[in-house]
């Protein structure tokens, strides 16, 4: 049964998730089991878990997004601009609606452009994201003269901060997220279609399958999850700025990789993704408690997606 | 055919430089003269250096991000060792020791890549916040502004000083002669050298490269050190020019060096790359983040216009190649 679990890259990794968890329990028992710490955990993960959803489904494909902050942060400053533009009175929900709307708009835009990038002229997705990242913090940097974008109505604070039945409506938007996600990909055509085309690109065009549209459909997805980090982000800050969460791209990659997602394409589940992301925010908040500094945190973050990728790699030969 | 695209790819980049050349003098009669020459030949060193380490890495078909990182950390780790230890030291053995740093740091990139076969990019990624964390963990986070007595004299020597007819000056450090020798360097050992073919080779492909007995793995590692090295010297040059030791510098400079490479025609699928090319991107590069403004476009757009840069840089080629391929198949 042990060895079951530890076979499979989600088993191992739910067994480091809970062995983080407990040695964070045990380190810093009072605070980090405290109800205060739990709550201002499922406050803060949702907004990069959901860049790292991005990510992964990019990298099923055997692509990469590093757009994805670029992008995130291009839909807040426009949805921060448009309301700030037209705030009046009131709490300004539908406001904040049309604001919404408008900011998935531009992630969708921003994703197309990526996947007609990638899929139409054949660039590689590396470089395709790396120029349309730069292009979309740029355009928000020039949009903002760099600087935050306040004054936005009440009713943005919901989306970051409020709860929904007592659950963080961050936490209820990154579960719905993950779960549709999840289904997507397991269940539907385009789900079984884009893990084919990650796992041989060349069987997949010889299937007569069309590649150049579900390409198109991956990255118009990343950009959408994109601009949904965004506005989490927007809200929890109450203002968009072209630089916010410049740190969140390299922990998409990170938790992507160690949700057990081959770089290389044609496998990954979003399960893995999921408890990589809980594994992290354990470490990042226990980190946090011990008063481990930013720098430092950094740098395990980097040990730890080497090692799971050292990890990874003697499994996956002992089994071959 | 494959020559020829290549070729394509450098001259669209140089045609691009006269271009901005010719409507920033239309613009501004003063733009053509010997201290923008300077202030593009010195602001083209740490980034030159860089840029060649990358291309190296590119041709080889690897990606390395972190070499920023690498060098940050030379540069303040060599100051605080000569401030600490021998602050009387002379600039070349202070120049050795950032570069030996470097070295070490990118043989750890070398073991992982070529020993364990992980994703470069990955790889990279992992390593840029192990050494940027570590640094600024356990060396140190402030600016080192009082430099060592060598850094300082190496910052003073100036290969070319003068005064322009309105009076401002101008100057080019000896600086500018470690790209130049990097540069030959680096070109005789991509040309002249079989170590330099089998880069080429491996980046082309792989599975040849093993089958005509090219040791793939300690090439990659070579390569890998070589980058660090580059980078570590790098870094300590930069140091040396700023007059300062800033260890939060650097890093985030990665893109656009690999945006200059791209440009210059370095194909990210390994295999192409010229120290031509990388060098005209490098000064495209320069160019763009320092003189948008002369060509009467706001600096705001600085990252719009690298990142349409690096997009027809590399789209024009990708779209090339898909069609050739359609035509063939």
């Amino acid at each position: 049964m042990i060895n079951r679990i530890l076979q499979s890259t989600e088993g191992r990794l739910a067994v480091i998730t809970l062995a983080v968890f407990i040695t964070m329990a045990i380190l810093v028992p009072d605070r980090f089991l405290s109800p205060a710490n739990l709550t201002s955990m499922a406050f803060q993960f949702p907004e990069f878990a959901i860049l790292a959803l991005a990510v992964a489904v990019a990298m099923l494909t055997g692509g990469i997004d590093l757009s994805v902050v670029g992008a995130a942060n291009l839909s807040a400053v426009v949805a921060a601009l448009f309301m700030s533009h037209f705030a009046g009175e009131g709490t300004g929900t539908g406001l904040l609606l049309a604001a919404i709307v408008l900011a998935l708009a531009v992630g969708l835009m921003a994703g197309l452009f990526n996947g007609i990038l990638v899929a139409n002229f054949g660039l590689p997705p590396i470089l395709a994201t790396l120029g349309t990242g730069l292009i979309y913090t740029g355009l928000a940097i020039a949009m903002t003269d760099g600087s935050a974008v306040m004054g936005m109505p009440p009713a943005v604070a919901w989306l970051g901060n409020g709860t929904l039945l007592g659950i963080p409506v961050p936490l209820v938007i990154f579960a719905i997220l993950a779960a549709v996600v999840g289904w997507t990909l397991k269940y539907t055509a385009f789900g079984l279609k884009t893990r084919m085309f990650g796992a041989n690109p060349l069987a997949a065009r010889y299937a007569a399958m069309d590649t150049e549209r579900v390409l198109i459909k991956v990255y118009a997805l990343c950009g959408t999850l994109s601009a949904i980090a965004g506005l989490i982000v927007m809200s929890r800050a109450n203002s968009a700025k072209a630089d916010y969460g410049s740190s969140y791209l390299l922990l998409a990659v990170l938790i992507a990789v160690l949700g057990g997602v081959n770089p290389y394409g044609g496998y990954g589940r979003i399960i893995g993704v999921v408890l990589a992301v809980l594994s992290m925010q354990f470490l990042s908040s226990g980190l946090n408690l011990l008063q481990v500094t930013n720098f430092a945190r950094e740098m395990i973050w980097g040990v730890l997606l080497i090692a799971v990728m050292l990890i990874n790699l003697v499994s996956f030969r002992r089994k071959s | 055919m494959k020559s020829f695209d290549w070729k394509r790819n450098e001259v669209l980049v140089f045609a691009v430089i006269v271009a901005f050349c010719v409507l920033a003098t239309l613009r501004d009669p003063n733009f053509l003269s010997i201290p923008t020459l300077t202030d593009l030949m010195r602001n083209s060193i740490v980034l030159g250096i860089f840029a060649v380490g990358a291309m190296v890495v590119l041709v080889s078909g690897g990606i390395d991000v972190s070499f920023t990182a690498v060098a940050a950390f030379a540069m303040y780790a060599t100051t605080v060792i000569l401030r600490d230890l021998a602050p009387d030291m002379p600039w070349p053995l202070a120049f050795a020791i950032a570069t030996l740093i470097g070295a070490v740091l990118g043989a750890i990139n070398g073991v992982l890549i070529a020993f364990f076969g992980l994703p470069t990019l990955i790889v990279t990624l992992g390593t840029l916040s192990v050494f940027r964390g570590f640094l600024l963990t356990f060396v140190g986070t402030l600016q080192i502004s009082n430099l060592p007595s060598g850094m300082r004299d190496f910052s003073r020597w100036m290969m070319v000083r003068g005064t322009n007819s309105d009076g401002s000056f101008y100057s080019l450090p000896w600086a500018f002669a470690a790209l130049v020798i990097i540069v030959v360097a680096t070109w005789f050992i991509l040309n002249r050298t079989m170590l330099g073919r089998a880069i080429y080779a491996i980046g082309g492909a792989p599975e040849s490269a093993r089958r005509i007995g090219i040791d793939v793995r300690r090439t990659q590692f070579f390569i890998y050190v070589f980058v660090g090295a580059l980078a570590g010297l790098a870094g300590i040059i930069h140091a040396s020019m700023a007059r300062i030791s800033n260890p939060f510098d650097l890093v985030g400079l990665e893109l656009s060096v690999i945006a200059a490479v791209v440009l210059g025609g370095a194909r990210l699928t390994g295999g192409v790359g010229t120290l031509t090319g990388t060098l005209l991107g490098v000064a495209l590069i320069v160019l763009v983040r320092n003189s948008l403004i002369v060509i009467g476009i706001p600096s705001t757009w600085q990252s719009v216009a690298i990142g349409v840069l690096i997009l027809v840089g590399t789209g024009l080629p990708a779209w090339q190649a898909k069609r050739a391929e359609a035509r063939e198949t």
